[in-house]
C-alpha cells in the first residue's frame, strides 16, 4: 500500500433502485496525504457529503474502492468498520451532543469507545480538551445552556480528544465567529503537523481557505480541480 | 447516583442521566411502574388470601390422613362419607385411631343486628389429638351441650365479646332458634367462605344441623401409629377402601390438592391469576411505551455513537440500564403503596392478606424481567439511528 491514510479509486456510489436509481458519485480517484487538511468544496448536491460519509465508512462501497487506514472499506464487516470508526473523528455541522450529558461527560464519549483509561484520567483529557478550546468555565454545562458556538467547540473537543489518526468534518466552523472558527483549523492544522492527523473537511468558508493544505472541488459527483497550496 | 452507577457499569450511566434529565418522564414512568407492582402486588395478596383461608381450617385439626368423599373439592367444600369406612380403616395395619370429622355453616345475627356467618366444626371431645394443640386443652369444655369455642378473628363480632371469653365470661347467643354459649375461644381468622370458625362437640354439630345424620361425617381423620409413614398407611388405605368413593389423602396432600383446587379450577382462583396477568401486561406496555419514546427521541445522539464506533452492546446496554432503573425506581413506591392497601384491606376484611419476603422478591424479580422485555422490544428502534444520515 501507498502508507497514505486515505485512497479512493474509481469509486462511484449511487442512491435509489430501479427507475429512481440516481448515481452521485462518479469515478473518484483521490490520495490523501498523512498529517495533511484537505478541503472538499462544491456546491449543494455536489457529492462531497457522500464522498465524506464512504470515506468515514458510514455508507457500504458499492463500486470502486476506499482503502481508510491500510483496511479495504469494499466488503469490509460491520465489525471492521466499527473498528475503523473508532480511529476517526467525527465533527457534525449539526453538533449532535448528548442533550442529558454535561460538556465534559460529552466529550468523555470519545473517550470511552476506547474502553482504556479509568474514569479520572478520562476527565481529566476532557476538561484539558475543553479548556484548549476556551471552554474552561462550561465544562460541567448541560448542552442546553450553551451557546451555539459552545456546542460545535465541545463537538470538536469530543472528535479530537482519542487523537483520532483521521478527522472528518462537516461545516465544522460553520456555527462559529471568526476567532473560534479560526482556532478550531489551526488545532486541526497543528495537530496534522506534530502527531500526523489527517484531516478531510468540507467547508464553505473562505476565511480557513488559506489554512488548507489541498482543495478538493466537486460538481454533479466528480472531482473538478485538485489543487495544493 | 451518578458515581454509583459509573461504579456499577464501568462507563458514563446514560440510561439513567437520559432518564433523569426529562423528569417528567421519569415520574411517569416510575409512576405506571410502580402502579403495574400495585396491581399485581393487590392480586397476589388476595389470591395468597385465599389460599391462606382455605388451608387456615388445617391449622385447627391434627391428622395424619383424611379420608374424603370423591365428589368433594376442599377440606370445607366437601360431600359426607359413609362412617362405615372409619371402622375399616381402622382395621388397616400402621392406623392408630380414627375420628369423624362435621362441617356445616352456620349463619346468625348478633343482637345488635351484624349477621354473621361462622364454619362449624364438629369434633369428637373424647379425642382431643385429633384437634391441634392449642385448642386439645379446651376440647373438655365442649362436652356440655350446645357450647363452643369461637374465633377470635370472627369478622363482625364485638372486641368486647372476644375480651369478655378470654377473661372467662361465656357469650351465648341465638342461631338456628337455639341458644349457644362460647366458652372459650380459638384462633384462626376469617376467610371467603365465612366470617370465622367455630368448634363444638359432634353431638351439638348433629343437633344444630338436624338433616345431619351420624352415620355420614364430611371427612374421617386418621392418625398413624408412631414410627409409620402416613404415606406408607395411606397406599394401604388406597388399597383397602373404594376409589371410585373414597378419597385417601395424606394431610400435606390434601391442603395441596385444596390449594390447586382453587386456584385452578375455582373462577376465584382464574381471576385473581387473570389480574396479575393484567398487572404485568400493564407494566410491559408502560415501560415499552417509555424506553421506545426515549430512543426515538435520542435517536441522532445514537446515530452519533454510531459513527464514533459504539457497537450493539453498547446501545443495548443503555436501553437495558434504563429498564432496570425504572424496574427498581417503580418497584419501591409500588411495594409501599401494596403494604398501606394490605394493611387496609386487613383492617376492614379480615382476611389474611400479607406482604411476606418471597412474594416481595417474587414480584420485584418478575419486574425486572418484564422491563428487560420491554426493554428488549423497544431496542428494535434502534436500527432507524444510521449515523451516515447525521451529514
Amino acid at each position: 500500500m501507498s502508507g497514505a491514510p486515505i485512497v479512493v479509486s474509481g469509486l462511484n456510489h449511487f442512491f435509489g433502485t430501479g427507475e429512481a436509481r440516481k448515481q452521485a458519485i462518479f469515478d473518484i480517484n483521490v490520495t490523501v496525504k498523512r498529517g495533511s487538511l484537505t478541503i472538499l468544496m462544491g456546491p449543494s448536491g455536489s457529492g462531497k457529503t457522500t464522498l465524506l460519509t464512504l470515506i468515514g465508512a458510514l455508507r457500504d462501497i458499492q463500486d470502486g474502492s476506499v482503502y481508510l487506514l491500510d483496511r479495504e472499506l469494499n466488503g469490509a464487516t460491520e465489525g471492521e468498520l466499527v473498528a475503523l470508526r473508532r480511529r476517526l473523528g467525527f465533527i457534525f455541522q449539526a453538533h449532535n451532543l448528548h442533550e442529558s450529558l454535561t460538556a465534559t461527560q460529552n466529550v468523555r464519549m470519545g473517550l470511552e469507545v476506547h474502553g482504556k483509561g479509568n474514569a479520572s484520567l478520562q476527565r481529566a483529557a476532557s476538561h484539558h480538551m475543553l479548556d484548549l478550546l476556551g471552554l474552561a468555565d462550561r465544562r460541567d454545562y448541560l448542552p442546553g445552556n450553551l451557546s451555539g458556538g459552545q456546542k460545535q467547540r465541545v463537538a470538536v473537543a469530543r472528535a479530537l480528544v482519542a487523537n483520532p489518526q483521521i478527522v472528518l468534518a462537516d461545516e465544522p466552523t460553520a456555527a462559529l465567529d471568526k476567532e473560534s472558527g479560526h482556532t478550531v483549523v489551526e488545532m486541526l492544522k497543528t495537530l496534522g503537523q506534530v502527531r500526523g492527523t489527517t484531516t478531510v473537511m468540507v467547508t464553505h468558508d473562505p476565511r480557513i481557505l488559506e489554512l488548507a493544505d489541498r482543495i478538493i472541488k466537486l460538481e454533479d459527483g466528480s472531482v473538478v480541480s485538485d489543487e495544493s497550496n | 447516583m451518578n458515581w454509583l452507577l459509573t461504579q456499577l457499569f464501568g462507563r458514563l450511566p446514560i440510561g439513567w442521566l437520559q432518564l433523569s434529565h426529562n423528569k417528567g418522564r421519569l415520574f411517569a414512568a416510575v409512576s405506571g411502574v410502580a402502579f403495574a407492582n400495585l396491581l399485581v402486588f393487590m392480586q397476589l395478596g388476595i389470591m395468597g388470601a385465599l389460599n391462606g383461608s382455605t388451608v387456615a381450617p388445617y391449622a385447627i385439626i391434627d391428622t395424619d390422613i383424611i379420608l374424603s368423599s370423591q365428589e368433594g373439592n376442599t377440606l370445607t367444600d366437601s360431600e359426607h362419607i359413609a362412617r362405615v369406612w372409619m371402622l375399616q380403616a381402622l382395621g388397616v395395619a400402621g392406623v392408630a385411631d380414627v375420628s369423624p370429622l362435621y362441617i356445616g355453616n352456620l349463619p346468625f345475627t348478633l343482637d345488635d343486628g351484624t349477621s354473621v356467618s361462622l364454619l362449624v366444626f364438629g369434633v369428637n371431645t373424647t379425642q382431643p389429638g385429633f384437634v391441634s394443640p392449642a385448642i386439645a386443652p379446651l376440647l373438655s369444655k365442649l362436652t356440655l351441650e350446645n357450647t363452643t369455642l369461637l374465633d377470635e378473628g370472627t369478622r363482625g363480632m364485638p372486641t368486647s365479646v372476644i375480651d369478655g371469653l378470654k377473661a372467662g365470661a361465656p357469650f351465648a347467643f341465638e342461631a338456628s332458634g337455639q341458644t349457644l354459649t362460647a366458652v372459650g375461644t380459638m384462633n384462626v381468622g376469617g376467610g371467603f367462605l365465612a366470617d370465622g370458625m367455630m368448634m363444638v362437640s359432634d353431638q351439638t354439630f348433629l343437633q344444630f344441623f338436624g338433616s345431619r345424620s351420624s352415620a355420614a361425617p364430611d371427612h374421617i381423620m386418621v392418625r398413624v401409629a408412631d414410627g409409620v409413614s402416613p404415606e406408607t398407611v395411606a397406599a394401604r388405605l388406597s388399597d383397602v377402601l373404594p376409589a371410585l368413593t373414597v378419597r385417601v389423602q395424606t394431610n400435606e396432600a390434601a391442603q395441596a390438592a385444596d390449594l390447586s383446587f382453587m386456584s385452578s379450577e375455582r373462577p376465584t382462583g382464574i381471576i385473581f391469576g387473570f389480574g396479575v396477568f393484567m398487572g404485568i401486561l400493564v407494566g410491559l406496555v408502560i415501560v415499552y411505551q417509555v424506553l421506545s419514546t426515549d430512543v426515538a427521541d435520542h435517536l441522532r445522539e445514537y446515530a452519533t455513537f454510531k459513527a464514533m464506533g459504539y457497537g450493539q452492546p453498547f446501545f443495548l446496554g443503555i436501553i437495558f440500564e434504563e429498564a432496570i432503573v425504572l424496574a427498581v425506581f417503580g418497584f419501591i413506591p409500588g411495594l409501599i403503596a401494596s403494604m398501606g392497601l394490605y394493611a387496609g384491606l386487613v383492617a376492614v376484611t379480615g382476611l389474611p392478606v400479607t406482604m411476606d419476603a418471597s412474594r416481595a422478591i417474587l414480584v420485584f424479580l418478575g419486574t425486572l424481567t418484564a422491563c428487560t422485555i420491554s426493554g428488549a422490544i423497544a431496542t428494535r428502534r434502534l436500527a432507524n439511528a444510521d449515523p451516515a444520515d447525521l451529514f
